[in-house]
């Protein structure tokens, strides 16, 4: 896999030919290829690359000429920042309003909410960031269009979300990014609702005369929560994908944006290290979901099945 | 009855879903015309006037003639330039939905029919796949591949085939335990015939109801790698192109140059959806009666 990677990048083209100032001999161009290791065999660059991932090694950037995986792991606070405020935006009000939308589907509320989710799913991500920047920030004037603002170290690392400014910075991407899944659980969380009124211990606990608040926010919610957090969770590693497209809108100096610009200058141990740094979240979250999923619904414990 | 007429029957009581193929019809009529409606060719850089440049929708030319929806940063009608956009955006869509589906159905009919080995390698690999999120996959590809028309369009493919392999493989193996195969097989009929004729025939609805809604999904999905500069090379844009050239001016107010291009790709991409969504009520027996 990680040869096929490798190889392939290879092969798109030679980063000589965009590091290299233009007006460089060829003398230069030489010196310059053999202090990257670009001048040996395609197998024997492999060999040594394999031989210094081992290790935790990805190689340097040829465009920065620092380690590939410290400067991504530096973006990557941000990144993760960008992705948890976007989630937790999705779950705050996803929740709550597929709950409305579920309890009164007949309702003007629970209509507009449902409109407005399925305009979430078609507007493409990236032409609604384009609108939030033109409508808060060119027309309004109310949020900056660009970067992370001033950062505070929270136990080492640097975040945003602890300064007025920082927040700020923070909302139009979040909220952006936040936008498919927002509409993703206020869909999962309505037919959830739906689907949990019409069981029999809804009905019962009806019977029983309880009140209507403890009926949805215990019955009901407890059992519309089980999906929605495994959803909740598997596209915690997409929201950290498709952070690529809104870093390049808002300048977020992320990782994704990280991707892009080395995508452009062909800087390949990045772009490597980079595929084998978000592989190893998504399989981390995939875990992380599936425990989480054991403990909140007994009947999949597999210790206990027997 | 047909089966054909009674669908098309059921599609059209839903007033949303006549409107949204009206509306699919009009941007598909656009994208096919755009050659001969356009009022410039807007990359014949001859007819260009620098003088023209950035004005505002409904401004006149030097030369007197009106630009409808704006000017960009070289001059150049919008409303062309959104017409050739569309052009380029709708058939790359449709190209790679129609690849992938023809690609993904054959290797989940193989599966479903042939099972074993072959089975348990493509789905693990459609697993593997799916596990992914798209965008990164075509990422990924197009880092590898480089630019251009056909490169996009195998990205997309590429992302594509696994859905199409997946509901293809389920809806054979469910077919394929019914009689008429059964009578298919007895009567000695040649494998080909019988997965050609008889088997797929029956499995496309659900396999319809998906590559509608993957239109939609391939034609956002170029846009955002165009708009990441990933995508179609600057010679032949599409509107991702076209909004991410808008989004420098954004910033100074001229906000025609990539709201427009945008609101063609929102136009295009829902219209799509609600035939889409009204496509699933119709043709999928489970949703008939929610």
């Amino acid at each position: 896999m990680s040869l096929l990677v490798f190889a392939a990048v290879y092969a798109v083209g030679n980063p000589m030919d965009i590091l290299v100032n233009p007006q460089s001999d060829q003398d230069e161009i030489a010196r310059a290829t053999a202090a990257l290791g670009l001048d040996r065999p395609l197998l024997e660059q492999y060999f040594i690359f394999i031989k210094h991932a081992s290790t935790g090694d990805l190689g340097k950037s040829f465009a920065f000429n620092v380690p590939a995986v410290g400067l991504i792991l530096e973006r990557m606070p941000a990144t993760l920042e960008l992705a948890t405020a976007a989630m937790l935006i999705a779950v705050l009000l996803g929740i709550p309003l597929g709950l409305w939308a579920g309890l009164k589907p007949r309702s003007a509320a629970g209509r507009t909410i449902m409109a407005g989710s399925i305009l979430g799913f078609s507007l493409p991500t990236f032409w609604v960031g384009l609108m939030l920047i033109m409508v808060f920030s060119v027309w309004l004037g109310w949020l900056p269009t660009s970067g992370r603002g001033p950062t505070t170290n929270l136990i080492g690392i640097p975040v945003s979300f602890l300064t007025l400014e920082g927040l700020r910075h923070l909302a139009l991407p979040a909220a952006n990014l936040a936008l498919f899944n927002l509409s993703l659980l206020i869909r999962l969380t309505r037919s959830g609702t739906r689907e949990a009124l019409q069981q029999d211990y809804v009905r019962f606990a009806r019977a029983k005369g309880l009140s209507e608040t403890r009926i949805v926010g215990v019955h009901v919610l407890r059992n519309v929560l089980v999906p929605v957090v495994t959803v909740a969770g598997v596209e915690f590693g997409s929201v950290i994908a498709f952070a690529v497209v809104t870093e390049s809108i808002f300048a977020w100096p992320g990782m994704g944006k990280l991707l892009i610009d080395s995508i452009n200058v062909l800087d390949r141990p990045v772009i490597v290290g980079y595929l084998c740094i978000v592989v190893t979240l998504f399989v981390a979250i995939n875990l992380f979901v599936d425990l989480a999923y054991s403990w909140l619904d007994p009947r999949v414990r597999p210790g206990e099945a027997r | 009855m047909t089966p054909a007429r009674r669908i098309a029957a059921e599609f059209a009581t839903s007033r949303i879903a006549l409107a949204g193929l009206a509306l699919l019809a009009l941007v598909l009529l656009a994208a096919a015309l755009a050659p001969w409606i356009s009022p410039q060719d807007p990359y014949d850089l001859a007819r260009l006037d620098l003088l023209d440049s950035r004005l505002p929708p409904l401004a006149r030319s030097a030369a007197g003639t009106l630009y409808w929806l704006g000017t960009d940063d070289q001059g150049r009608d919008m409303l062309s330039a959104i017409l050739y956009g569309l052009r380029t955006s709708v058939a790359v869509g449709f190209a790679s939905t129609a690849l992938g589906l023809a690609i993904g159905v054959s290797l989940g009919l193989a599966a479903a029919w042939l099972g074993g080995w072959l089975d348990a390698l493509l789905m693990r690999l459609a697993d593997l796949q799916l596990s992914f999120p798209s965008i990164l996959i075509a990422l990924v590809l197009l880092a590898v591949l480089g630019q251009g028309l056909d490169k996009i369009v195998v990205a997309l493919v590429a992302v594509q085939w696994a859905y199409y392999a997946r509901t293809a493989r389920a809806a054979a193996l469910v077919e394929r335990r019914k009689e008429y195969i059964d009578a298919a097989i007895a009567l000695a009929l040649s494998n080909a015939r019988i997965i050609f004729r008889h088997l797929l025939p029956n499995c496309l609805p659900p396999l319809l109801v998906l590559a509608t809604v993957q239109v939609a999904a391939a034609i956002t999905l170029e846009a955002t790698l165009s708009f990441l500069g990933l995508g179609l090379p600057i010679t032949q844009p599409s509107l991702g192109l076209l909004i991410s050239n808008g989004f420098n001016y954004l910033l100074s107010g001229h906000y025609w140059i990539s709201v427009f291009p945008g609101i063609a790709l929102v136009l295009a991409v829902v219209s799509i959806n609600l035939v889409a969504d009204r496509l699933r009520d119709v043709l999928d027996p489970h949703e008939r009666h929610r």
